[in-house]
């Protein structure tokens, strides 16, 4: 037998959905012109979302880093914007670019400590390090204390001349960072890099005889998704205009909320945060109103499809039907052969 | 006389507190087959990932060509030639076969081993390359541990428990094909419960109980009573 072999990466359907998706992409940036001003909010709100439950999905779904801090990174975003815009007058966008970078590095030493820990202790520890960066920032009197403050006027002018081009211009960037963070993190588990991540979380100590550097493995992913994280929660309250500790470091809205997106959309597959951003939303603009009653129910869909369909909406149809619309998966085919 | 590829002297090996391993000392020269037999507990498998680096406590030196590596991570050790399939196979079953392959491949040393190369050897895993590996039987997902250990052309091979739970003619097929893996230049350790299976494989054997070495030796020369006598410890 001398065959030669071409490895694929695509099918039929992911090549169509690959079409829609830019087709969408293209379509979601002329909201401006077609949506009202309380739809560009939605949409740049479930954008961020989305952002945040992929990154997240990358962190616990394929690393197995299950972290229920990342709303350290999220409120760290938006105390570096107002610190860059109001200390060093740094341009909003330019200071949310800078606290990114600030973000990534950060992270590194508290992965120091938190990367000693593992499962329960490392989500426990996560959890942890918000809370210090939460009470450290309620100490910077300069920014408000523990009551916050809000960006000053001049700032918020130099953004945009009027109330509505800032409001697309956010909108742009969310929409950009968003499509910039889903394809990111298609490429990176599409790459060498991501198959050893499913290696790793499928069994760490077999992927490590066969030569991956767990440490080196996640701590990218770590880092990767501390800075992007902080990114979001920069343009989250430069949508705001307003931060305090407690709204930049809450773990109901920057870490459950995540959770739940992806755990109900399909935990460990590209589309699951898609899906579940989708559920969420509709769920929470049919029935917010309902006051409290809302979250009861978003914890009963969440036991319901946890119990019918542990691997999430997605997982499930995926399962069932055995499509992927952005497949990681190779498949091989064999071009020349005897 | 080939060189010396591996090498432990009086190697000691704990779990915490539990001593596992009691001056072991066993060397593998070039092209060599040993296998490491001895009853359940004896500390084959714990010898095993000693040398792999995936045991953190050990004492004494463990050599591999005639460098230490004692210290060295798990990656950093098979990053130098060294690769084993575990007990169980231990496959990633959230990825295909083709894409175990590819891990093992991930090291990137040079050598005759790719994907063609593997499914030339093991025909089976060419048809089932695109199925997720736990769909595969005992025996296939032997054959493809055996492959994603290969694709990293190692110089040194381990096999632990090669034939544990599975099917006699599975266990003949793979046994068939070891000398073909062998035959490229590599040396090998197998631990092995089916002492006729270690002795016919082997250059040289050693008998492990209770974590000291009982008795090794050239396979061919060592008799039945004398290994009986090492293995059960009576």
């Amino acid at each position: 037998m001398n065959k030669e072999y071409e490895i694929l990466q695509s099918s039929k359907v992911s090549r169509a959905s690959g079409f829609i998706a830019i087709f969408l992409i293209i379509f979601l940036f002329f909201a401006p012109w077609w949506a009202g001003r309380a739809d560009i909010r939605l949409l740049s709100e479930i954008f961020l979302y989305l952002s945040l439950a992929s990154l997240w999905n990358l962190l616990a779904g394929y690393c197995g880093l299950v972290s229920v801090g990342q709303q350290a990174f999220v409120g760290l975003g938006g105390y570096l914007l107002f610190a860059l815009t109001i200390f060093s007058g740094f341009n909003p966008f330019a200071a949310i670019l800078v606290s990114g970078i600030l973000g990534a590095l950060i992270s590194l030493p508290v992965a120091f400590l938190i990367f000693r820990l593992r499962g329960a202790y490392f989500a426990i520890g996560t959890w942890v390090v918000a809370e210090v960066f939460r009470l450290s920032f309620a100490q910077i009197q300069s920014l408000g204390g523990g009551s916050g403050s809000s960006l000053p006027v001049g700032i918020v002018k130099s953004i945009a001349s009027s109330k509505a081009m800032r409001e697309s211009l956010t909108y742009w960037m969310i929409l950009g960072l968003t499509v910039f963070i889903l394809l990111s993190v298609y490429l990176i588990l599409r790459s060498r890099r991501g198959i050893a991540l499913i290696a790793i979380r499928d069994n760490e100590l077999a992927s490590q005889s066969l030569g991956i550097n767990i440490l080196r493995s996640k701590l990218f992913v770590y880092v990767v998704t501390a800075g992007l994280t902080t990114i979001l929660g920069g343009l989250i309250f430069l949508q705001k205009l307003r931060i305090s500790p407690d709204a930049a470091f809450n773990v109901n809205d920057w870490t459950a909320f995540v959770i739940f997106i992806v755990v109900i959309g399909g935990i460990g597959t590209i589309e699951g945060p898609i899906i579940g951003v989708l559920v969420f939303f509709i769920l929470r603009e049919t029935l917010a109103d309902l006051g409290s009653i809302y979250l009861i129910m978003l914890g009963f869909v969440a036991i319901f499809v946890m119990i019918r369909a542990p691997k999430g909406i997605w997982g499930f149809v995926s399962s069932k039907y055995n499509i992927e619309l952005f497949p990681l998966s190779r498949k091989l085919k064999e071009i020349k052969g005897e | 006389m080939p060189n010396k590829v591996l090498e432990t002297k009086n190697l000691n090996a704990y779990y915490g507190d539990f001593q596992a391993l009691f001056e072991v000392s066993i060397d593998l020269f070039e092209g060599e087959i040993i296998a490491i037999i001895g009853a359940n507990g004896a500390g084959k498998s714990t010898f095993m990932r000693s040398v792999t680096g995936l045991i953190d406590r050990i004492d004494n030196e463990i050599n591999y060509k005639g460098l230490s590596i004692k210290g060295l991570r798990a990656d950093e050790i098979a990053k130098k030639g060294l690769a084993m399939v575990p007990e169980g196979r231990k496959l990633f079953p959230s990825l295909s076969v083709e894409e175990n392959l590819l891990i093992g491949g991930q090291i990137k040393r040079l050598g005759p081993w790719k994907l063609n190369t593997v499914y030339e050897l093991f025909p089976d895993l060419y048809d089932k390359r695109n199925i997720p590996s736990n769909l595969l039987s005992g025996g296939q997902q032997q054959m493809a541990a055996i492959g994603r250990a290969l694709m990293s052309n190692p110089d040194v091979i381990l096999f632990d428990e090669i034939s544990l739970g599975l099917a006699p003619i599975i266990i003949k097929s793979i046994y068939q094909n070891l000398p073909k893996v062998i035959q490229k230049g590599m040396s090998a350790i197998i631990v092995e419960q089916d002492i006729s299976k270690a002795l016919e494989i082997s250059d040289r054997v050693y008998c492990l109980q209770e974590g000291r070495i009982a008795l090794f030796g050239e396979s061919k020369q060592l008799t039945r009573q004398e290994i009986s006598k090492a293995y059960f410890g009576i």
